[in-house]
């Protein structure tokens, strides 16, 4: 048995009955760094949101091992930047996961917080009211309030969007101190040179996965004009999506790396 | 000296009915404002407004069936206003629909049914009871039903400060890391309405939520935290129930009015001298700090 930390069974998963992401099956290693690149609407977002459980499989599951600690930072935050809250209220939240809703906050709690400011280039930043601070900031925000979760699963949802090109260094260097503990880390991520040189492995998608697995061969030209002749818009009129069209077998689902077996292409939605 | 003491302690200390009238709106104020100001907080102001609408035809069938007894009035009020809250806070929660669309439609069904039940039986009068309520007029019961209704009020935020304000502060976080978030979302409507019901006797459905909203409206104006902006608010609330009430005693105005134009007072005075208020920002801005 592999040492998984997801298994993805023949997830499905979509909005309104089309499906963002089709089919997909394999497994994230415990400890693994993992790229997700794809065009727009090539369901990354989708993929965590799923992986997060806020969003419901329409098909299929996923299977996280049982006490895994989870930390999302999604794409899009709900955060009400006109709430009156300091720096140091918003990244307290990450101690939910230690304290849950009644523990008090320790000195000790306080420091880490300090700490994970200090770690984002954000020391001294308490006391800012987060209705002052620039997009890139408020990104450096989350990602310390992520640091501070503590968790052994981290999704990052294209953590870099505003933040300048030194602080884009400061957090992968971050991301690779996470890997090195060994937690589990997949991070949606549009530049490909950026994955090229920090991430090992990559999971390509265009609805389904293109290809998956060691970085430099998932990203072969091949590969790459493939996902880009995939089509973004929905077809209102597409076939439903009969359950023999696909291999149900899980037998592939330790050689996670190819997964060409279903074959119809990304416009089978 | 007399001439103060006569303006402000005489009023309270001679009648019985005034001590019970500040003693119960100085409660209401510690329950209702706290509540206000995550109401502002959550952009739902409104839906307060909306909320103290739909408990109405509750009210109004209290009314109906056992005539002007708190008890029933209360209790009615409660059902109809949970019933409202929790339909259109399911509605939002679970369809596309926002919660301002949603609250609308049911508050609006709600008091319909209200102004249809009033109306088959009672007559204007009455309607003006229900509608404007008689603070000079708390029995022990209502008392009594305020206090536990402050009791449970400051308990329950308490309990869930820290889950209402991470919803309030980003919901979607506290989804992914616990599953408070719909839970915090009903129990906190159903504050709204246990404030509002307990608001209604003494105010009247239709100015309670002002004791709930204007010192909230009030206190955004001075502080940039929500800790200290209940503290202000439940202050201001206190400020307002003691100048309305010496107001409608010296001037003979009625109550409710009275306490809540003076809320509307500090509202203005907190706009124009607040600190993030309109002078402050005006006169301010044009000296600024090297970094």
């Amino acid at each position: 048995m592999t040492n998984a930390c997801l298994t993805f069974r023949d997830l499905t998963l979509g909005y309104n009955s089309h499906p963002a992401i089709h089919h997909l099956n394999g497994i994230v290693r415990k400890g693994s760094l993992t790229a997700v690149v794809g065009a727009n609407g090539s369901g990354k977002s989708t993929l965590m949101k799923g992986i997060v459980g806020v969003l419901k499989p329409m098909e299929g599951a996923v299977v996280r091992v049982p006490g895994v600690r989870t930390a999302y930072l999604p794409q899009q935050s709900e955060l009400d930047r006109s709430f009156p809250a300091r720096v140091v209220d918003l990244v307290s939240l990450g101690l939910w996961p230690k304290r849950g809703m009644l523990g008090r906050y320790t000195r000790e709690d306080r420091d880490s917080v300090s700490r994970a400011l200090m770690a984002v280039g954000l020391g001294g930043f308490e006391k800012r009211p987060i209705d002052t601070l620039s997009g890139g900031q408020l990104q450096r925000t989350l990602f310390a309030r992520v640091l501070l979760q503590d968790a052994d699963l981290i999704l990052l949802d294209e953590p870099f969007n505003a933040v300048d090109a030194k602080t884009v260094g400061d957090l992968i260097q971050l991301i690779k101190r996470w890997h090195g503990e060994e937690r589990t880390i997949m991070v949606v991520i549009h530049d490909l040179d950026l994955v090229r040189q920090n991430f090992p492995e990559t999971l390509l998608l265009a609805r389904q996965p293109v290809a998956w697995g060691d970085t430099k061969e998932t990203l072969r030209p091949e590969n790459l004009l493939k996902a880009r002749r995939f089509h973004e818009a929905w077809e209102e009129n597409a076939p439903w999506c009969e359950p023999d069209d696909h291999d149900h077998s899980h037998d592939h689902a330790h050689d996670h790396h190819d997964h060409q077996q279903h074959g119809s292409g990304p416009r089978a939605a | 000296m007399d001439f103060l003491y006569g303006l402000f302690i005489a009023p309270f200390a001679d009648f019985a009915f005034m001590q019970r009238a500040l003693f119960g709106s100085l409660m209401l104020s510690v329950g209702a404002c706290p509540v206000g100001v995550f109401l502002m907080l959550r952009r739902m102001s409104l839906s307060g407004d909306a909320m103290a609408h739909a408990i109405l035809p509750g009210a109004a069938a209290g009314f109906l069936l056992y005539g002007l007894e708190i008890l029933p009035m209360t209790v009615g009020g409660l059902i109809a206003g949970i019933i409202v809250a929790l339909g259109a806070g399911a509605v939002s929660r679970f369809t596309i629909q926002r919660e301002d669309a949603s609250m609308a439609a049911f508050y609006l069904i709600s008091l319909a049914v209200g102004v249809l039940m009033v109306s088959i039986r009672g007559s204007s009068v009455d309607l003006m009871h229900v509608l404007f309520g008689t603070v000079l007029a708390l029995n022990n019961e209502a008392l009594i039903l305020i206090g536990g209704i402050v009791v449970v009020t400051l308990a329950c935020l308490a309990i869930f400060w820290r889950a209402l304000v991470a919803e309030c502060l980003d919901p979607l976080f506290l989804r992914s890391v616990s599953r408070m978030g719909s839970p915090v979302h009903f129990i906190f409507l159903g504050l709204v309405v246990l404030n509002l019901v307990g608001g209604f006797q003494a105010l009247g459905t239709l100015l309670s939520v002002g004791l709930m909203m204007l010192p909230a409206a009030a206190a955004r104006f001075w502080t940039v935290r929500v800790e200290p902006m209940c503290v202000l608010a439940v202050l201001i609330g206190f400020a307002s129930c003691i100048a309305g009430l010496l107001l409608s005693y010296h001037a003979s105005l009625p109550s409710g009015p009275a306490i809540i134009l003076s809320a509307g007072v500090v509202y203005f005075c907190s706009i124009l001298f607040g600190t993030r208020g309109v002078l402050r920002a005006r006169i301010v801005h044009h000296r600024h700090r090297t970094a």
